[in-house]
């Protein structure tokens, strides 16, 4: 260390050309890992959307959507749905949604995030919404904190996840216990994980509640140009 | 209102920074050999807590969208200097006190409770009454664990606790039931609407 | 008598960390990574090279610059350091592993916060040369990776039935969840630090029974003075 009382100068100074240092070596690091890192998110959106042709599970190679190919951000500002206009893999300061579409880009629905307090932590989903026939066609756990061997099964449980192969959602969905599903618009909770189960269907009822009235069956303006 | 409630509980109770988190271990295995200190030491904790979800919030919403990598070192600085008034204000208004914290007072500032409780605030997008409602809450959970903590040393001071396990094991033994006592408030609120 | 001060050795600097002062095992610090991340090997040591980046390039910028840090500024300046190296370590584990960083999550950020960097930048780093402060922080860096490892594969191992992801216990293995829990993290530390302090008591008894034998070989009485 320096002997002899240095001045508040010198003090101010070597604060000051710490904290200029600093921030330029970060202000370096974050425009060169930048790139990257828009990638990876792109390409995570792009997994739980369109499927992960590279998955060993036969429900993750599924798109959300049957037969998605494409899809395009959408993000509502005011009122309105518009396109969002950011680089690939930036994501949108506000609500925002999928449209997505087949091979010959034809508009197949819409892939909506969602998230909510589940039985241990928050759990993260996005569902595809089929907005001609009003039903949920996919659900996929995107993050979750639920307990090991219980409520992670809501992630990869078969007969959990068929639920929301053609889910009604008006007027709500309702959950009930297993094997006791009999309208459209009810669920099989997972024996054991009552409350994870139900965890997600209030984050997709929430969810649903929102997103309803601002979208009908034809997509909004601005959609696949 | 529901929400907040949730807020609260939830860092208090069914995700309390110490027991689920592993936040805040420093002071819950260092200062907890007297139940007094350890309740004091946790009031100051969530003082500093709240300060620094109050200034996480601004830096968040005015500051930090333009530079978010220098989210780490204003967070720091701000803990940091939080720490060091807190500290100042102590020695004026109770002497006795500030001695008996002694070294776990400055430590504040590198207590993972405190830096995460603004992480986490951020990643979560929490607004300002959110935040503090979350900041009250982990600051009343990290007080609860020191406190059963520092009563449960207390009590095995005189106890026949065999030598190998004898000290530091022993507290990790104690810490592990905690933790899995505080995860039967797991399912607090079952989410039914 | 004019005393030198002792010429510090590059070996016996850096192998301290590792086992004798073990900054997990033995001076206990660095606890909140050592358990939040280590439910599984494969974030155990993900953490623990984070933070041996994050750790020798403090420690190592400490030193080389210790002659023109004023003292009154100090530990602002160490902690401006090490939140850089950590800021650029979370960036960098963003951009390459993605999965990794998504699961070590805000733990990654908190190295900032790890009394074992601070620790080892005021007590060692600001006061040696640079060779020996690489030294130090790379024991402390392996032993506190030994440490994650250990911890994560124990509770990897118990909790899920495999390590580093490959199924190793096979199908009729019943998983004992709660080690991949919080509880887990605090039980398996506890139950390390027992196993060692049982190893360090049997050795002290062996070496006082050798030492006794020896006396007595040698004729001489049990209790020697020192």
């Amino acid at each position: 260390m320096s002997d002899g009382e240095p001045t508040s100068l010198r003090l101010v100074a070597t604060m000051t050309i710490a904290g200029l240092i600093s921030g330029l070596t970060l202000v370096g690091i974050y425009v060169g890992t930048l790139p990257m890192i828009q990638r990876n998110r792109a390409a995570f959106l792009s997994r739980a959307i369109l499927g992960d042709s590279e998955a060993d599970d036969e429900r993750d190679r599924r798109p959300l959507l049957p037969g998605a190919e494409s899809f395009t951000t959408m993000e509502l500002r005011g009122n309105e749905l518009v396109r969002f206009e950011g680089a690939e893999g930036e994501a949108p300061a506000g609500p925002a949604l999928y449209m997505a579409y087949d091979a010959d880009g034809q508009f197949v629905g819409y892939g909506i995030p969602a998230e909510g307090p589940g039985f241990q932590d928050t759990v993260a989903l996005i569902y595809g919404f089929d907005a001609t026939r009003r039903v949920i066609v996919g659900m996929r756990v995107l993050e979750s904190r639920e307990t090991p061997g219980l409520g992670d099964k809501i992630i990869f449980d078969e007969h959990f996840l068929s639920n929301f192969e053609a889910l009604a959602v008006e007027p709500t969905i309702v959950p009930v216990k297993k094997g006791e599903r009999s309208a459209p618009n009810e669920i099989d909770c997972i024996t054991g994980a009552t409350i994870s189960s139900k965890a997600v269907v209030t984050i997709l009822n929430r969810s649903t509640e929102q997103w309803l009235p601002r979208i009908g069956a034809t997509p909004p303006a601005g959609g696949q140009s | 209102m529901g929400e907040l409630v949730f807020i609260f509980a939830s860092a208090c109770l069914i995700n309390n920074f110490t027991l689920a988190y592993f936040l805040g271990l420093c002071p819950f295995f260092g200062v907890t050999g007297r139940l007094d200190t350890a309740f004091r030491l946790g009031l100051a904790n969530i003082f500093v807590l709240l300060i620094t979800s109050f200034a996480a919030w601004v830096l968040n919403t005015w500051v930090l969208p333009h530079a978010p990598y220098l989210r780490l070192i204003c967070f720091i600085v701000v803990i940091a200097s939080t720490v060091q008034f807190v500290e100042m204000a102590i020695k004026k208004l109770s002497p006795t006190l500030f001695r008996a914290l002694g070294i776990f007072l400055p430590l504040i500032t590198t207590n993972c409770a405190i830096l995460g409780l603004a992480l986490f605030q951020t990643s979560r997008g929490y607004g300002l009454l959110e935040g503090l409602i979350y900041a009250l809450g982990a600051g009343v959970g990290l007080t609860l664990a020191l406190v059963i903590m520092a009563g449960i040393r207390e009590e095995n001071d005189l106890a026949p606790i065999p030598r190998i396990v004898r000290g530091t094991a022993m507290s990790f033994f104690v810490a592990g039931i905690l933790s899995m006592a505080f995860m039967g408030f797991a399912g607090l609120f079952s989410q039914t609407g | 008598m004019a005393l030198r001060k002792k010429e510090l050795q590059f070996w016996p600097e850096m192998t301290k960390g590792l086992w004798k002062e073990n900054p997990v095992f033995i001076a206990v610090l660095g606890l909140c990574p050592a358990m939040a991340v280590t439910n599984s090997l494969i974030n155990g040591l993900v953490m623990g090279a984070a933070t041996t980046f994050v750790l020798m390039g403090s420690s190592l910028l400490v030193s080389a610059l210790r002659k023109v840090i004023p003292k009154a500024v100090r530990i602002s300046i160490f902690i401006i350091i090490i939140a850089t190296f950590v800021t650029t370590v979370d960036f960098a584990l963003a951009a390459l592993m993605p999965i990794a960083h998504k699961q070590l999550g805000a733990f990654i950020a908190l190295i900032v916060v790890n009394c074992i960097i601070l620790g080892r930048a005021e007590a060692f780093a600001s006061r040696n040369p640079v060779g020996v402060s690489i030294a130090d922080a790379l024991g402390m860096s392996v032993g506190f990776t030994i440490a994650l490892a250990m911890i994560g594969g124990v509770r990897e191992i118990l909790g899920s039935g495999s390590l580093l992801g490959v199924d190793l216990l096979g199908e009729h293995f019943e998983p004992w969840a709660i080690m991949i829990l919080p509880p887990g993290g605090f039980l398996t530390l506890g139950a390390l630090l027992m196993t060692f302090a049982w190893v360090q008591s049997k050795a002290e008894r062996r070496r006082a029974q050798a030492a006794a034998a020896a006396n007595v070989a040698e004729g001489r009485p049990e209790k020697r003075a020192a």
